[in-house]
């Protein structure tokens, strides 16, 4: 079973997070509060607290050494609302995710599904915003053991300024990006002001992406590459496409880089199958949106997504 | 004779200042089909003699003027080989579209030289849709805006709304649905707000017997039942879309989603200048028949250009069709008239260019409404087909160039203008096109006498009837 604890407390890691100009201007800002439920059990005994957090593809290199495949579940910030949001991030950590993708909710998600999209509408209307998202992850990111990559439309990035953006989410803790809206030609900006800001900036690949822009793709991505499973929007689908494992042999066969298989995966036998077929990572994201925007209370929602983690994990060990 | 030369004087300059300050393979072809445009547009045998007589215009003798203006005009690359007017556009589409898009654009370049095509597609425009469409001298509204002195602007009305379905809208639905037919896509989905480009769209789809699903907001469902019956009738299903804010900006991101699924099998007629690569140009190129007709009839009736033109712009196609073949003439003023809703300061318009910031929206980067966290302002125009959050992104950097001017008018203006046009030419325009009749009022005190005024007028404005019955007296 996976549980990393370290000695260190948070409140020895926060003031370092303080000192970040971007966190004055923050507070200073308008941003919707989330009182952090401090009556919430979580269903594991204890929080884990990083010291230092490895990024996405060193956590790929050190899960490869263990002959491990990496499991990242999604879910959509402030839905329902940010303290859950907060909650689930440590539910997800401590039941053995090896990176955790964040949504950044926007009111035009063109490659989401009706689940994603619908959990980014009531977070929207809920009032979150990226501030208070921001001020989420600057309380929660110290307690994680595991790397956040935060998936995000480009029009938000663009608003703060891509400069700034890189700044202030790596302040917060943040170690990835994934913008499905910036395909290999305009990533140009972003790859430059990520790497500049040690943010790993993941690409994705699809089933109707050329070999040849494959090689491109595979060639810049960091992190990892994102294999797109299916031709589509996110969300659940009955089966993987068998196509998937021929995608995966066609790209190992070009690079050494680990592959994240995601899109449409919501059953512990997918999971199985995409790592058997060669996958080092594999991406779950509306069926985990679905249990937290369906339960009855958060404490339901987060109770069951912890036994739904852990069934998911245990199909890959 | 003389005429004919002018039209080729003109065409060739573009071809020179696109092919010169280009080392991409990718751009010529624009100029070839503007060219191959032309040629529907007129339809004379004349056109031809014309293009013999281009190809041996010396180059130098359209040297222009001075080295502002040269570097102005290749700064006017419209659009770059990745589908950019300056910074403006691009394809911010999620990766699964990219293949698609570079296969359109393929498909749409092969045009260019394929004759069937361009032959089959200009027999339609003149058979089915009815062009060309008349410039017709405005009379009565002439007179309206004549000064005391009997001093005034002088204004006519490309008749746009005499085309099949009513609208321009027509022109690029029928071009990208024989397109589909090439890349061998039997089914077709489209975005609508109001429902006019549904309607085109679906109109299209009876004639050459494809599949057609229209995405439509729940809340314009209600809006526009009646065009909801006609797309019906015409066979095609129409999907009501629930999510956001259920109106055309979601029901535009419904339509992506749909490709983005069915991109295989899917043709996705994008009804405006807007969204990814290539659409902007390829619609553009679709609705430039406006400007090239307006040209010749221009020469024909006055012998001349005209001075102004002006259009209302929402993603701005009917503006770019009529605009485009004028844009390297300097002396011919472009206006675009934006829906101002309740008033600028209201937050409750449509005034994108007027009021917008930069960012990216359904694939383009443009100006858009948007909050301070980059999430997409819901718009409010009276005139559905207006109420959009975006623009075209060629609008965006004609409007920073300064090429081309953008003012607003409000919901009230627009009515004036609506029932103004309708007493005065008997003609009942649609309140989309009221926009750009509405700016007249302000537009005409400030032109010196006989300034040569071309309003496309887009629409017909039967489908709004509905509408302003409820807010006009008469």
């Amino acid at each position: 079973m996976y549980m990393a604890v370290t000695a260190k407390s948070a409140s020895s890691i926060l003031p370092q997070h303080n000192k970040s100009h971007s966190l004055f201007r923050l507070d200073s800002r308008s941003f919707v509060s989330y009182p952090l439920k401090s009556s919430f059990s979580p269903p594991m005994a204890a929080f884990s607290v990083a010291s230092t957090t490895l990024g996405l593809s060193e956590t790929f290199t050190k899960l490869k050494r263990e002959g491990k495949v990496a499991f990242i579940p999604y879910i959509t910030a402030g839905d329902p609302d940010l303290s859950t949001t907060a909650e689930a991030l440590k539910v997800l950590d401590s039941c053995g995710s090896d990176i955790i993708e964040l949504g950044v909710p926007y009111s035009d998600p063109l490659a989401d599904g009706p689940v994603i999209q619908a959990a980014a509408t009531r977070s929207l209307a809920r009032g979150t915003n990226f501030d208070s998202i921001l001020k989420m992850l600057n309380e929660v990111v110290p307690q994680l053991s595991c790397p956040i990559a935060l998936f995000t439309y480009y029009n938000p990035i663009l608003k703060r300024g891509v400069e700034e953006f890189m700044i202030t989410v790596k302040e917060v803790g943040i170690h990835g990006l994934v913008v499905p809206d910036v395909p290999l030609e305009e990533t140009e900006i972003l790859r430059r002001e990520a790497s500049k800001h040690k943010i790993e900036l993941v690409l994705l690949t699809t089933p109707t992406t050329p070999r040849e822009r494959m090689k491109k793709i595979v060639e810049v991505t960091e992190g990892f590459l994102y294999l797109v499973s299916s031709i589509g929007v996110t969300g659940a689908r009955a089966s993987v496409s068998a196509k998937v494992e021929s995608l995966l042999k066609e790209i190992k066969a070009e690079s050494d880089k680990p592959v994240a298989v995601g899109f449409g995966i919501s059953k512990p036998e997918h999971v199985k199958q995409v790592a058997g077929w060669g996958a080092d990572g594999v991406i779950v994201g509306s069926a985990m949106v679905k249990i937290l925007g369906d339960a009855k209370s958060s404490e339901e929602g987060l109770k069951e997504l912890a036994e739904f983690t852990k069934s998911l994990k245990a199909a890959l060990l | 004779m003389a005429i004919s030369l002018t039209i080729a004087a003109r065409g060739i300059t573009v071809t020179t200042s696109l092919s010169n300050s280009s080392s991409s393979p990718v751009n010529p072809y624009i100029s070839q089909l503007s060219l191959r445009l032309n040629k529907f547009g007129s339809r004379s045998p004349k056109s031809s003699t014309v293009s013999c007589v281009l190809a041996k215009q010396p180059t130098s003798q359209m040297k222009l003027d001075n080295a502002v203006v040269q570097d102005q005009l290749s700064a006017l690359q419209r659009p770059d080989s990745l589908g950019r007017f300056g910074k403006y556009g691009g394809k911010y589409v999620p990766e699964t579209l990219m293949f698609a898009l570079s296969e359109l654009e393929s498909a749409f370049k092969a045009l260019a030289t394929d004759n069937e095509f361009q032959k089959e597609l200009d027999g339609i425009l003149k058979d089915y849709v009815g062009r060309e469409s008349p410039l017709y001298f405005a009379e009565r509204l002439t007179e309206h805006y004549k000064r005391p002195n009997g001093e005034g602007p002088e204004i006519y009305l490309k008749r746009e709304d005499l085309n099949h379905t009513g609208a321009h809208k027509i022109n690029n639905a029928v071009a990208q649905a024989l397109l589909a037919k090439k890349l061998g896509k039997q089914r077709i989905i489209a975005e609508t707000g109001a429902g006019q480009h549904g309607v085109a769209t679906a109109t299209v789809c009876a004639r050459f017997g494809l599949q057609c699903i229209i995405y439509m907001g729940a809340q314009d469902m209600e809006r526009q039942a009646l065009n909801v019956f006609r797309m019906k009738l015409l066979g095609a299903e129409v999907r009501p879309v629930h999510s956001g804010t259920a109106t055309l900006k979601d029901a535009t991101s419904e339509a992506i989603r749909d490709w983005v699924t069915n991109v295989e099998t899917t043709h996705y007629i994008l009804g405006s200048v807007a969204g990814p690569h290539p659409y902007p140009m390829m619609v553009r190129e679709f609705h430039a028949v406006i400007g090239k007709e307006t040209r010749k009839q221009a020469l024909e009736k006055w012998g001349g250009k005209p001075d102004v033109l002006v259009a209302c712009v929402g993603g701005g196609s009917n503006a770019m069709g009529l605009f485009h073949e004028f844009v390297e003439d300097k002396e011919v003023r472009l206006i675009g008239v934006e829906a101002a809703g309740f008033g600028l300061d209201s937050g409750k318009h449509a005034a994108t260019l007027t009021k917008g910031e930069v960012g990216v929206l359904h694939g383009a980067m443009s100006y858009l409404l948007q909050d301070d966290d980059g999430q997409i302002i819901e718009p409010h125009s009276i005139s559905a087909g207006l109420d959009y959050p975006g623009v075209g992104p060629e609008h965006s950097f004609l409007k920073d160039l300064g090429r081309a001017e953008y003012y607003s008018i409000t919901d009230e203006e627009a009515l004036e203008a609506f029932k103004r046009l309708s007493r005065l030419e008997g003609i009942i325009p649609a309140l989309e096109t009221s926009h750009a009749l509405a700016y007249l009022e302000k537009l005409c005190p400030t032109l010196p006498n006989a300034t040569k005024v071309v309003l496309n007028c887009s629409g017909r404005g039967d489908k709004d009837v509905h509408t302003a019955i409820k807010y006009l007296q008469v």
